[in-house]
């Protein structure tokens, strides 16, 4: 039963390569992007998460929204698979090479385009360029209240509480619908897609077919023309280098040996 | 949606290819499988039989993820630091004839999956089916998770450790003194070092296996099959004789590495990938009836798979009897019964694709993979006469059969040795 | 979003909470400072808050030339659309070809507001600065978990707008003797413009003794540790090697470890003499907390974990048998140390 009125949600999930496997190749210095596995941001889960237990509480409806190539379909089916009732892919090739100010300006009119919602979700930051901006982004081109590295958040009557995760503590805020969430790392265990959930996503499919005319978007203003940043180049950090003394076997001599060496470097 | 015409479990070769077969017949079908993406479970680079995949894809069974063509086979008998070799070659690339290739079923059964998807199954990977909806005998459907789906039948393609054909009480429980036991290391080389070791060309390979000393003269075997880049190099060993002789699976794969005969081909290789396998029984074991009211077995899970020992054949098998099976359940669509007695058929379905022959031709020749000389005897016994023969001390030279003779006596006759020597390069 | 010729001077947010402005901020007028002179440019501070005079003279002694002070009850304490708003009034009205602020929580959120309502381009949680030929600020920030390092430029627009990561500019020397002006500036703030209210704060006991931040040797735990009761053997690892405990994240979200003891992208970044890092496996993001350390002691019993490749020293073995060797073996070295 809902216990109160239902919530308008929309997720923004973005695929990313996987963290872990991301490596530098040693001789080009260039990100390996070969055999390098995708998975939604993992922020974006515990945002999809956090929408689906309001959802579970509340009724109403949810779904999900990527900007990116026909690939990120597949981020969307595991968003319905987990609960969200529809998927819904910007795609357009004018939107290459967006940066974070496009990005957000193009997330904002997909969302308008697609109706009223009463709360937003953005996870906290992706993994790949990790730069935090696309939620307060879009709550500044829809002039919403934003509030971001949330942890936990409740809805009622149209307000809405949610704690939020500071550097030295944690904050608790009150605001109104409708808002903008960006979903801190870590905060719930995401579910896993069920089987009928799938099912689901194949049958219904995803709406892939929305590009940037759908939403009113001004050329000028998405993609490479309409970002104001460049990425001059990408360099390849060199992690100091160390002389790696690792030992193993019995422990107490690999300690004894381990102390030596600290010793001989006046660590203890 | 929450009701198919035909669910399958498992996107192996045997899934994928009943999957396949339906779904361009126009039946609604869910194949489900619980690794991340079909094949992903199955790691082992293997050689695989054309005919079936020239039968399922008569127009472009070439874009399959062949890693190389297989040219040459040998059956290599180790003893000590030597080894006898019987080399066969076969017919060189190019011909419409080539009759098997290797391949990492790794890509092999994601591109088959992919397939099935193109003609309009629906693939759903990464969900395991937990158990089968069985009401008055019947089977009707599945169940994964908290989810339930249902269907006019369920094929079940969940390979060798299928605990489907048992849950729908057509396959006994698998008695453990039947299994063997494989590991399985992939060594990545480059692609000229294999084609320079081997001798082989471009689209090239062989495929080889290995008795008497690589298993320490236990029932089983050893074999290297070699890839685009990299060899595939396994040992499998009847886990009785492994426990009984008090040996380690693992222990036995390295000393297999480092054979001389062996090292020579991955020196400077690097292992990617490492597997241990439970393998079942040697020989053929295939259910009676792998049928059930609205219930099919497929594949390993129907017991379709053959073992030498130390080859194994069941590719072939697994996706031959996909497509069986798909006859079978288009013939029950056409009188719209699902009963055991209408899947009955399934059997006469098998035969007709060969299915049955192959096992049944293979059957007759079981003999020659529990007869332990294989395995012990004659390895010994050629690399001692080969020994002799090779080896210059000074002394004065003797005659082959001579040799052979001397080292024969009282262990085995001429006859039989060619018998046994001719039965079992026979069922490779 | 102003053209480039008529833009001049480097403009630093200066962040405040409770009772001190934040060291990222104070990090920053110095590391804004050096901008500032190689452009031969003016360094002016904006602070926003209610009755923080005190922190605007405190800035100028950092190495502000001047602070813009905007002062309103609705400032008194941080929120972002408020603040977001001033901002955008203040750039506006002075013009800075470059704005910073610290790459806090706070400070992210509020930059990806505003810049939005300049039209520019914003660097996001930067670690350099340099000063291009063409006299464009190069923005370098670690990307991809910090296995690379991005240069981002923004040419077209200005400011060229940017936030810093904290704890990786040193500090500037505070010159009691620095004069500079302090500009009030008026901004028109009504209920209206309070969209979200802060009420609770729930604060994690930093104990300032044993901060990360000014510990020589850090004994972090990760989740091979299994159980929060781990600490107190970690604890005793640190109390005879004179030093603190810290964390990975895992550790932290699942409350065995506060907050402030977090290592890494989105916790401390950390250089103490000695890492020891026990049963962490070295994830990038926790890398690019401690990867400066002067030495990394690692502790784990999978050899491939990817921290050994970073590594000075390390045992691999199961920590719960190495870390009571280690305590055990270093009284035996030193019985007569004085507890610090
Ligand atoms: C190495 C590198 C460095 C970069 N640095 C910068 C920089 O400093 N400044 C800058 O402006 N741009 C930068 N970019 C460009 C930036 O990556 C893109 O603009 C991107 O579209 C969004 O940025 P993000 O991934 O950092 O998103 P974030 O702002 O970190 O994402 C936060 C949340 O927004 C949502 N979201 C983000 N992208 C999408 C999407 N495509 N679809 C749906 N939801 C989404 C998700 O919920 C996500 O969790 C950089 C790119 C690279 C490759
Ligand atoms: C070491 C070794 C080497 C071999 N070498 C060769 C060779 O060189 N050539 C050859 O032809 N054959 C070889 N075989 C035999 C061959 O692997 C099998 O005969 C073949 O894979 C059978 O195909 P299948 O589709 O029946 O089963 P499998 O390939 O085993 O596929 C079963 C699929 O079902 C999935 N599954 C299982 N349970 C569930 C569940 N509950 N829910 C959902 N999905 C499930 C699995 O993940 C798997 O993908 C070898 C076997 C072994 C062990
Ligand atoms: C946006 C974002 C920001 C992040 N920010 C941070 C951050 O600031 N800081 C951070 O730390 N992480 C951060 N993370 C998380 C990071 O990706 C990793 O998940 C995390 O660092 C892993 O923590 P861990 O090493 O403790 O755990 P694990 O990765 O689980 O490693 C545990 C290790 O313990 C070892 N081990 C287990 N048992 C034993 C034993 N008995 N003896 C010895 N060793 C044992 C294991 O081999 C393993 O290597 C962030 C992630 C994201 C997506």
């Amino acid at each position: 039963m809902p216990e109160s009125s239902e919530l308008r949600m929309v997720v923004c999930i973005k695929q990313v390569p996987k963290a872990e496997q991301l490596k530098i190749d040693p001789v080009k210095k260039t990100l390996v992007r070969e055999g390098v596995e995708s998975e939604i941001n993992p922020s974006d889960l515990h945002a999809l998460e956090m929408a689906l237990q309001l959802k579970d509480k509340h009724g109403g409806s949810l779904l999900a929204l990527s900007m990116g190539p026909p690939r990120f379909i597949q981020a969307l089916e595991t968003a319905i698979g987990m609960g969200a009732d529809e998927g819904i892919l910007l795609s357009d090739r004018a939107l290459g090479g967006s940066d974070t100010l496009p990005t957000s300006h193009a997330l904002s009119k997909a969302v308008e385009h697609l109706g009223d919602f009463d709360i937003i979700f953005c996870g906290e930051e992706t993994t790949d360029s990790s730069t935090g901006h696309v939620g307060p982004g879009m709550a500044a081109n829809l002039d919403l209240p934003q509030l971001t590295y949330v942890v936990e958040v409740e809805v009622r009557d149209g307000h809405v509480r949610a704690k939020r995760a500071v550097e030295d503590g944690f904050e608790v805020w009150e605001t109104t619908l409708p808002l903008v969430i960006t979903v801190n790392h870590g905060c719930n265990h995401p579910r896993e897609p069920t089987l009928l959930g799938k099912i689901k996503a194949r049958t219904i499919g995803i709406i892939d077919d929305v590009n940037a005319d759908d939403v009113g978007l001004d050329k000028e203003k998405i993609g490479l023309s309409g970002s104001p940043t460049v990425v001059d180049k990408i360099e390849t950090v060199e992690l100091p280098d160390r002389s790696g003394r690792i030992y193993s076997g019995e422990a107490r001599e690999a300690v004894t040996k381990l102390l030596d060496d600290l010793e001989a470097e006046g660590i203890i | 949606m929450d009701r198919f015409d035909v669910i399958v479990i498992g996107a192996g070769p045997a899934g994928s290819s009943a999957a396949y077969s339906l779904a361009k017949e126009g039946f609604s079908v869910l194949l489900i499988e619980r690794g991340k993406f079909p094949g992903s479970k199955n790691v082992f680079g293997g050689r695989i039989y054309t005919y079936p995949l020239k039968r399922l894809f008569p127009e472009d069974w070439r874009e399959a993820p062949i890693e190389r063509y297989v040219v040459q086979e040998n059956i290599s008998m180790l003893s000590g630091d030597t080894a006898v070799t019987v080399q066969y070659d076969s017919l060189r690339t190019g011909s419409s004839r080539v009759n098997s290739f290797t391949a990492i079923r790794l890509k092999f059964d994601k591109w088959l999956a992919k397939r099935a998807g193109e003609v309009g199954a629906m693939v759903i990977t990464g969900t395991r089916v937990d158990d089968l909806l069985v009401s008055n005998g019947t089977v009707f459907g599945v169940r994964a998770g908290g989810d339930e789906v249902k269907a006019n039948v369920i094929i079940a393609a969940d390979g060798v450790a299928s605990i489907f054909a048992q849950k729908a009480g057509i396959r006994p429980e698998l008695i453990p003194k039947e299994i063997s036991v494989g590991v399985k290391e992939t060594i990545k080389l480059t692609k000229k070092r294999i084609e320079d070791r081997f001798n082989v060309g471009e689209k090239e390979g062989v495929a080889n296996a290995y008795i008497g000393q690589v298993t320490n003269f236990l029932r089983g075997g050893g074999f290297l099959y070699t890839n685009k880049d990299s060899v595939s190099l396994g040992v499998v060993v009847q886990s009785e004789d492994l426990s009984s002789h008090r040996t380690e699976i693992q222990e036995l794969m390295e000393r297999f590495k480092l054979h001389p005969s062996i090292q020579k081909y991955i020196e400077g290789g690097k292992v990617v990938e490492y597997s241990a396998h439970m393998i079942p029984e040697l020989g053929t074991r295939m259910i009676p009836r792998p049928y059930a009211n609205g219930f099919l077995a497929v594949g390993d899970a129907a017991g379709f798979v053959l073992s030498h020992g130390y080859t194994y054949r069941g590719v072939d098998l697994a996706i031959l009897s996909g497509m069986a099976a798909a006859e079978t359940v288009k013939a029950a669509r056409a009188v719209n019964d699902y009963s055991a007695g209408s899947l009955s058929r399934y059997l006469h379905d098998l035969r007709s694709h060969g299915v049955l022959s192959e096992l049944e031709e293979f059957g007759r020749t079981p003999s020659f993979l529990g007869n332990p000389r294989i395995y012990s005897a004659y390895p010994q016994l050629l690399c001692g006469i080969l020994n002799r023969m090779y080896t210059v001390d000074g002394g004065k030279k003797e005659k082959m059969f001579h040799i052979a003779k001397e080292e024969m006596k009282g262990k085995i006759s001429l006859m039989q040795l060619m018998k046994d020597l001719l039965g079992g390069t026979r069922s490779m | 979003m102003s053209r480039a010729k008529k833009s001049k001077g480097v403009m630093v947010f200066i962040e405040f909470r409770r009772d001190h402005i934040r060291r990222g901020s104070i990090q920053l007028i110095g590391e804004g400072r050096r901008i500032a002179d190689i452009l031969g440019v003016k360094l002016s501070g904006a602070l926003l808050g209610h009755g923080v005079k005190k922190y605007a003279k405190e800035a100028i002694q950092y190495g502000l030339d001047k602070v813009h002070l905007v002062e309103h009850p609705i400032l008194a304490s941080y929120a972002a659309s408020p603040y977001s708003k001033v901002m955008v009034e203040l750039v506006e009205k002075y013009k800075p070809e470059i704005m910073l602020l610290a790459a806090t929580k706070n400070g992210r959120e509020l930059g990806g507001r505003f810049y939005v309502h300049l039209q520019t381009g914003l660097a996001a949680d930067c670690t350099a600065f340099r000063v291009s030929k063409g006299k464009n600020l190069v923005m370098i920030r670690p990307a991809f978990g910090g296995k690379s390092l991005a240069h981002i430029m923004c040419k077209k627009t200005r400011p060229q707008m940017a936030t810093a990561r904290p704890n990786v500019f040193t500090e500037p020397e505070r010159d009691p003797k620095r004069k500079g002006r302090i500009i009030k500036e008026n901004v028109k703030l009504g209920p209206e413009d309070v969209d979200a209210k802060m009420v609770q704060f729930i604060a994690h006991m930093e104990d300032e003794a044993t901060r990360l931040a000014d510990a020589d040797v850090i004994v972090a735990g990760g989740h091979g540790i299994r159980k929060a009761d781990t600490f107190g053997t970690l604890q005793e690892l640190a109390d005879v090697l004179g030093g603190t405990v810290g964390g990975s994240r895992k550790v932290v979200d699942l409350r065995w470890l506060s907050k402030d003891r977090q290592v890494g992208q989105t916790g401390k970044t950390v250089r103490p003499n000695v890492y020891v890092a026990i049963g962490i496996s070295g994830a990038v993001q926790h890398l690019a907390g401690m990867q400066e350390s002067e030495k990394i002691v690692a502790i784990n019993n999978d050899p491939e974990a990817e921290i050994f490749k970073i590594a000075d020293f390390g045992i691999v073995g199961d920590l719960f048998e190495i870390v009571p060797e280690m305590i055990r073996q270093i009284k035996e070295r030193r019985p007569a140390k004085e507890p610090t």
